[in-house]
This record gives C-alpha cells, structure tokens and sequence, in this order.
C-alpha cells in the first residue's frame, strides 16, 4: 500500500498552494481500486482483506490448535502463545468479522434500498482504506516480533507496562483505535443511506430484514465505538505517557478498564451476530419459496436485541467483584435478551416449515447457522446463570460457547451469503458439489473442535494456558480438537478451491442469467454482474419483497402462480446517461496518515509529523477537491469548502463530512 | 411509516431526473444529518470521559486534590467566554441566512476568538496547576481530569480551525448565502462543545469536589 | 428508532431573529451568574440539585435555540437525545457499579 501512496501524494501535494484540484478519471488496473468510490468495489475490498486476514486469523489458530494437540506442547513458547491466542481473538472479531458484514452492508445495502451509492462515498472509501491500514498496523507488530499478549479484551492492569512491557499492547490500542475509526465512519454513512436514500416507496417497513439488521448493526457502532475509543486512548496514555487510569498502586481501580471495554463489547457481540442473522433471513425464505415468517418480528426482535444489548455487559464481569446487587440484575437482562433471540430462531423455523426446500450450499450454511447458533445460543444461557458461570468463566466452556456463536452464528451466515449473492456480485455462482464439501467439512470440523470444548471446560480446563500436563483427562478431547480443527482448514480449501475453479469455469461464458435462485429483494433487479451505475431506472418501491411479487401473483383458488419471468423484470444494465461520483485519490491518503502517526507514538515523535501532514493535506484537498461534473446543478461554485480539521484521528469525520454536498451533486446528473 | 419523497422547490439539483437520482427521502440533508448521528455519538465519547473523571476525582493520591485546586472564579469567566461564543455564533449564521456577508465574517472571527480565549485560559489552568504540582501522572485524580478537559480543548480548537477556514473562504469570496449549510453544520458542531462545557463546568467545577 | 422520519417539518427554517437569540444568551448568563454564586453563598443541601436543575435549563436551551431543535425535523432531535439517554443510562449504572453515589 505505502508505495502507490507515495506517488499520489507527491502528484497531488505539489497542487494545493493553486487550490484546483483534479479528480482522478480512472484509467483501469489498480488505479481504479485505489480511488474508487463505488460502494460495489468498496465491498470487494472489504470481502477480500477479510478473507485475507482470515487467513492469518486461521493460521494463528491452527498453531494454538498445534500446541494444545498433545500435553506439554512445545510447538509455540508461552510468550508466543499469549500472543498467537491474543492475535487470533482480534484478528478474528476486528479484522474479519466484521469487515465481512462491512463487505455484504456495502454492497448489497444501497441495492438492497434502491439506491446508485452510499450517501457519502468518499468518506465510505476512507473507511476501507481506514480499516486496511489498522489491520495492516495490528499485524505489523508480528514483523517486529512483538505482537499484543494480552488477551483480545486486554484486562487492565495485566496490560501496562509492568506486566506487557513490549510494544504489543500499543499495536492493539492504535491498531484498533484506527479501525474503529473505520466503523464509525462507516456507521454514520450507512445510517444517512438508509435514511435518506432509500428508492421512492421503499418505507422501513418495506427494507428488507438484511438491511434492517445491518441498519440497527450501524447503530450499535455509532453509539459503541465511542466507549472503546475512550477505553483505547486511556490505555494508550497509561502506558505512553505515565497516567494512572488503571494503575492501582496510585489508587486506581482497574476494572474500570472492563467496565468501557464490556459496554462496547456486548454490543459488539450484536455487531458480530446480527448481519449473519440478516443474511440468513434473506436465503431461508429464498430456499425455501416462503415469505419470510413475521417479518415484524424479525425486525422488531432484532431492534430489542440491539436495545437490551446494551444492559448486559456485566455478565462478562460476574467474578470480578462487581457485587450481588449488579450481578443480579445483569443475570436478569442477560436472561431476557434471550427472548428475541429465540423469536428469531422460531421465525426462521417456521419459514422452513412446508416450505419447498432446495439444500443448495447457500441452504445449508443457513440452516447450519440457525442449528449451531441455536447451540451456542443455549449455553449462553447456562452463563446468564451467575452461580454456574463462576464455574464456566474463563474456562474451555467459555470458548465452546463463543465459538459456537461467531463460527457457528457469524462467519457460517457470511458462507452462506457467499454462495447466494456471488452471482450478483461476480457474474457467476460457486459451485454446488465443492461447496456441498465446503459445508460439510467446516461443520464436521466445527462440531469436532469446539464440542469436545465445552467437556474439557467443564472438567476444569482454563482457557489461554498454553500447555498442560497428562493426566487430567484433558488428553484426548484436546487432541480430538486439533483434528478438527484441520478438518475446518480443508472445508476452508475447498471455499478457496471453488473460488479459483468457478472462475475458470466461468471464463469466456455468457454472465449468469438474472435472478438465479428465483429471489426477494432489489438487487436481484439488476443484471449479473451489477452494473456499474446500480439501476438504469430506480425502482418504484410499492411492497416488502417487490423483486418477488413483480414475478409471482396468485390466482383466485390462492395458488401462486407466474405473472412475469425474472428475465421480464429485470433490468439490462445498458443505461449510459448515469453520473456518477468521480473516484478520488484523498481518501486512501488520510488513511495512510494515521498509521505514521501510530508509528511515530511508539517510536518516534518525528514520525508523526509526516503523518499529520499527510492527513492534513488528504482533509484539506479532500474539501477543496472538484465535484467531477462542472456543469451539473451543484457544479461551479462548490460552495461547502473551507474547512477541514486537524488529523487527530477522533474529530476526523466532523471535518470530511462537510465536504460531501459534492458527492451528492456528483451522482445528480 | 408514511411517506412521500421531498423534493425540495428550494434545491432543484434533487429528485428532478427521469433515471431517479432522488434526492434525499426525508427532505433531510445528508450533510446534516450526518453531523447529527456523529453528535450522538459524541455524547458517548464524553460521558466515557466524564465518567473516568468522576470515579478517580477523590483518587488524589498524594498530590493535590480537586477541591483545593479548582479555581472557580477563573474558570466560571473562560466558561463565560465559550457560552458567549455559542451567541456569536449562532449570530453568524443568522447573518449569513440573509445574505449578510460581512457581518457573518465578523461574528465567525468573533467566535474562533472568544474559542481562543477560551483556549488560552485553559492553557493558562493547565499550567498554573502544575505550578501547585498537579501533573498528569500526579494520580488518577489528575490524569483523568487531564484527559477530560483535554479533550474538550482539542475539540475546541478543531472548532477554531474550522471556523478560521469559514471565515478565509468568506474572504475569497466563496462562502455565501446558498451554502448557509455549511455554517450550519459548523456551528452545530461549536454548540455541542459549549454545551459538554456546560456539563463539565457544572459537574467537575461546581459539585463540590472532595477535599484533601 | 425513527419511524416517522418522513413528516418532515422542514418549516424552511423560520429561525427566530437575533434579538430572540440575544434575550436567550441573556438568559444563559444570568444562570451561569446564579450558578457560580453557589460558590460564594452556602444554600445547602439544595445545592446540588439546584446545580443540575440550571445546568440542564442551560443544556436545553442552547440544543433548542442555538441548535435549532425547537425547529428543525425532529429526526435530528432523535438522534442527539438518544445518544444523550443512552450515555446517561449506562454511564450511570456503571457509576452505581462503582458505588460512586455512596462512595463519591
């Protein structure tokens, strides 16, 4: 990333005393993914760094998988295991998780509600650049062989400089400060679109459950982020410059580290959990040719989960010594929040039932997810039980359980998703038969390694130790694990394989026809691939699942019947007379600011002067840049310039925000 | 919900094209209603800080304690200053809604400098405390109320640089009438700052803080 | 969440003129004024109340007028008092967890 960098700063730099700037006009290869603002290449980006770091994530994980295979493990040191278990949690969450739901909310949302982008497209270009650059800054920390030790939710005082005196616990605090960032910006985006950008008819009632659920999603992190910046930035200044926010010695108290980091981080768990749900609310009633059932419900389940999410983070906490009074009133909420989740797994259930059913690879990650997430769902509960989690807590039962949420819940609804919406977004559909393998071999695998967890937790295995000794029993469900957690590497291969295969496959051949899997929602209204300007006509909006009522009726014996082929009612994607917002070279410069001045905390001051002056110029000429169509109704006098703030990564948005009207002026004709 | 798209007379850029970029659906601009969605995240950020501030306020430690150190009569002027700024502001907006240029310019300058009035007693707070040996890593007392109105100060000054880019495009002529907006969504920010002062100034200052 | 976004009362902006919002920051001063007399006259245990009572008239006061809430779509006035409610809610129970309102 440093090196095209580079080259376009010194290009654009040398413009700013004249005040004129040029947008960048494409031009093909590399350039385009650099600039671009389109929220359909966003998502891309934002779909492979994910599966990139998956890999990392992954590979961490089968080195923990490794060492833990047999007692007294010597595969990994246990100052290299703090860090790999550490790495893998971060990784995981920050790094893949949730850049995946970022992938799918990019680039179906704006389809999904009818519309040719996201409100603000540059600043949805910052956020991916912003993202990239803090994943790349977190793992940067492998490459000086210093990586964060402390456990993804980093327990003050265990993080200061006393007990973590590297570098690593600072990666963690800049790395994910920049992220979050990322998600922040990105919230309030996504929150404007759907506000205000949604297609003519399209009331909220109308948006589909994906965009709802991606919606409230957007708000958790707007409201969430702010408390692990606070939580990041007091750690940050700990252990950079002396303060004596988790400090005991000087009378602090530490917990107050977990209270801020437990406030975001339940929500956070929502964050993680409820695009997968999203999704899968989309492929069920596909699969199997029903409406979804209590759409209502659906939606409104996911708002209270999104709600009572909020007064539950003490569960994380229940030994800590937060008192009776607390922990009985966060068992309580922990209980209830149970409620809309079930109603959402009743939902899904009753869509299934007498539905016409087709197992395709998409199907079955569905149902996998409802089946695995329903299990992790339920030992959740047995930790809502305060008594029974001062045995569970921080034992292998805790692992099973989360695991069986984010694996089970999350990242199989994002395979699921792969395999519905690849056609949309590539022109062509994965392959049945590998993903068939795909499927089995990651639940197979799944079930191997963190099924036997919740045995070993239960017989007292801790977590995050990094070996044992024989003869606790501990022996042959640890190595059982193992096994299975190479199983999941292979379902994983077998993704990668059919992704290389289909590819092939599918070169030279004519794109998928529309409407593949006879489907819901608006974005099916667009051909394959989507085009590049999203729809030739915007859609008037004028039921819930419009794509699949222009297509279907029923007769008056009630019987559904054809009223139109996908071919009628899909558009063609041949429209030339779409503006579109011009790409911009600004966005990628302020997000590789941030990471200088990451650098320069840890190594040097100075460094930090070049990555203000980077941001400053990425804000300052983002403001002053062009909107790309002179003549068009806001062109000329673009009048919104004029400000832009200093790089201090916090305020960063109230700044670009302001330059936006040029975006909106740049996809008007 | 019911709803029917706004267009808007007043903006004919929107809503008015056969292929449907329609403008915005609540009649709402994105520009400011993004700014509203980030000041309602800000107020998590400052209740984060506000709280490290009110559980370490009796950590003193051995250093200074709050009670003794506050100097309420200074900080009740420099907090004066910056609700005094928030009228400037909203003065400039005004002006500038209708049409009036040049009074916009003034009062915009009048309100980065009451905000760098406000900025200098801080500065002027900050040091005086560390004369009466309250630094940073004094105790928890003392770090997280640094970091509290720390915080505060940078987003002051973020204000200023923004209002100061205001008033240098008023200067070259870019800033007028139709793009009130932008002083709008300016100010909006300016406004939330003061009043997380007001906040502040009520809860850190004037509670009375414990005594050493 | 916003349900009702779309009856917009965009009242094209009839912002109240300056002399409104000069009376207003009049107002501000004189709380502020009677807010730092607490410091010089003991009123007792009224105090705190007292304080909070004022800082909230002047909170609301600069979100209405200077803010333009009173006005704008109410969308906007969803958003700010949600992230309010939502910070004072779970800071509070936090500040309970930490027996900050026994303990100070």
């Amino acid at each position: 990333m440093s090196e095209p960098v580079a080259e376009l700063t010194s290009g654009g730099g040398a413009a700013l005393p004249l005040g004129v700037y040029s947008r960048p006009k494409g031009g093909g290869g590399w350039r385009d993914w650099v600039t671009t603002v389109d929220h359909k290449k966003i998502g891309i980006l934002y779909g492979g760094a994910a599966l990139f770091f998956f890999g990392i994530g992954g590979f961490e994980a089968l080195l923990i998988r490794l060492q833990l295979a047999t007692p007294n493990g010597t595969v990994v040191g246990a100052d290299l295991y703090n860090q790999l278990y550490t790495m893998h949690g971060v990784t995981m969450v920050f790094l893949v998780i949730m850049p995946l739901a970022a992938a799918f909310a990019n680039y179906l949302l704006p389809l999904q509600i009818g519309a040719r982008d996201v409100a603000f497209p540059r600043l949805n270009a910052m956020s991916f650049w912003l993202f990239l650059a803090g994943g790349l800054f977190l793992n940067f920390s492998w490459l000086v062989g210093d990586a964060p030790d402390g456990g993804w939710f980093a327990y003050a005082p265990n993080t200061g400089v006393t007990f973590s005196p590297g570098h690593g616990m600072d990666f963690y605090a800049i790395g994910l400060q920049i992220a979050g960032i990322a998600s922040l910006v990105s919230a309030m985006n996504l929150i404007v679109t759907v506000l205000n950008m949604r297609a003519p008819g399209m009331t909220l009632f109308k948006m589909p459950v994906f965009t709802w659920m991606i919606l409230v999603v957007q708000f958790l992190l707007l409201f969430a982020i702010p408390v692990i910046t606070v939580a990041l930035f007091l750690l940050l200044f700990d252990r950079n410059f002396g303060a004596n926010f988790f400090n005991p010695e000087m009378g602090a108290d530490p917990l107050l580290w977990q209270h801020l980091f437990w406030i975001f981080g339940h929500p956070e768990v929502y964050v993680l959990i409820l695009p997968s749900f999203g999704i899968v609310s989309e492929v069920i009633p596909t699969f199997s040719r029903k409406p979804l059932f209590g759409y209502e419900f659906m939606v409104f389940s996911g708002i209270a989960i999104g709600f009572m999410g909020w007064g539950v983070w003490a569960h994380h906490m229940f030994v800590s010594g937060i008192g009776p009074i607390s922990i009985g009133a966060f068992t309580l909420s922990t209980m209830f929040i149970a409620v809309p989740t079930g109603v959402k797994i009743l939902n899904w259930l009753a869509t299934m039932w007498g539905g016409k059913i087709r197992l395709t690879a998409s199907m079955l990650f569905a149902t996998g997810v409802v089946s695995m997430f329903t299990i992790g769902g339920l030992s959740g509960v047995t930790h809502a039980v305060s008594p029974a989690d001062t045995q569970q807590t921080d034992t292998y039962y805790i692992v099973a359980h989360f695991h069986y949420v984010i694996f089970g819940g999350a990242l199989l609804g994002f395979f699921s998703g792969f395999y519905f919406w690849w056609p949309k977004v590539f022109g062509h559909r994965l392959g049945e038969t590998l993903g068939k393998w795909n499927f089995w071999l990651m639940i197979v695998g799944f079930n191997m390694t963190f099924g036997p967890m919740h045995i070993l937790g239960l017989n007292g295995m801790s977590r995050r130790i990094d070996t044992y000794s024989p003869g606790f029993g501990f022996e042959f469900w640890n190595l059982f694990a193992t096994v299975g957690a190479f199983v999941i590497a292979f379902g994983v291969l077998c993704f990668a394989m059919n992704v290389i295969l289909s590819a092939r496959r599918a070169r030279g051949l004519p794109p998928e026809p529309p409407d593949p899997w006879d489907a819901r929602s608006l974005e099916w209204f667009t051909p394959n691939p989507t085009p590049v300007h999203n729809f030739d006509e915007i859609v008037e909006v004028s039921s819930l699942d419009e794509f699949w009522h222009r297509k279907w009726t029923t007769d008056e014996n009630g019987r559904v019947v054809r009223r139109a082929t996908a071919a009628e009612v899909c558009q063609t994607g041949d429209a030339d007379d779409v503006h579109l917002p011009s790409p911009s070279y600004w966005p990628v410069v302020v997000a590789a600011g941030l990471p200088l001045v990451g650098f320069g905390l840890l190594y040097n001051l100075w460094i930090c002067v070049p990555g203000t002056i980077l941001v400053l110029i990425g804000v300052y000429a983002w403001v002053f840049e062009p909107p790309d169509d002179p003549d068009g109704p806001f062109g000329g006098g673009h009048g919104d310039e004029g400000h832009g703030d200093e790089g201090h990564g916090e305020t960063e948005e109230s700044a670009s925000d302001e330059s936006a009207p040029q975006e909106e002026a740049a996809s008007v004709e | 919900m019911s709803e029917a798209i706004v267009t808007e007379a007043g903006e004919p850029a929107r809503g008015d094209h056969d292929h449907g970029d329609h403008g915005t659906l609540t009649g709402i601009s994105n520009n400011k209603l993004l700014m509203w969605v980030f000041l309602g995240s800000e107020c998590l950020l400052f209740g984060g800080l506000i709280s490290a501030y009110l559980i370490n306020r009796s950590r003193f430690h051995t250093g200074p304690a709050p009670g003794d150190i506050f100097d309420i009569p200074f900080t009740s002027v420099s907090s004066f200053v910056l609700l005094m700024s928030s009228l400037t502001m909203v003065l400039a907006l005004s002006a500038l809604q209708r049409g009036d240029i040049r009074n916009n310019r003034i009062w915009l300058l009048t309100t980065a400098l009451l905000g760098s009035l406000f900025i200098g007693g801080q500065v002027y707070e900050f040091t005086s405390f560390l004369r009466e040996g309250l630094g940073y890593t004094t105790s928890p007392f003392s770090s997280a109320f640094f970091t509290l109105t720390g915080f505060h100060g940078i987003h002051v000054s973020v204000g200023i640089v923004m209002l100061m880019s205001l008033a240098i495009s008023s200067y070259r002529g870019t800033l007028t009438q139709k793009n009130s907006e932008t002083v709008e969504i300016v100010g909006l920010y300016w406004h939330f700052v003061d009043v997380v002062w007001i906040f502040i100034f009520t809860v850190i200052y004037l509670v009375p803080s414990p005594t050493s | 969440m916003s349900t009702d976004t779309a009856a917009v009362t965009h009242t094209e902006h009839e912002h109240p003129s300056d002399a409104k919002y000069v009376q207003i920051a009049i107002l501000l001063a004189a709380l502020t004024a009677a807010e730092v007399s607490t410091y010089f006259v003991d009123i007792g245990p009224i105090l705190i109340p007292a304080l909070l009572v004022m800082m909230v008239v002047k909170f609301f006061y600069v979100a209405a007028w200077f803010m333009h809430l009173k006005f704008d779509s109410i969308l906007f006035r969803r958003f700010f008092v949600a992230g309010l409610i939502l910070a004072t809610v779970v800071y509070c129970i936090a500040l309970t967890a930490f027996e900050f309102w026994s303990k100070g």
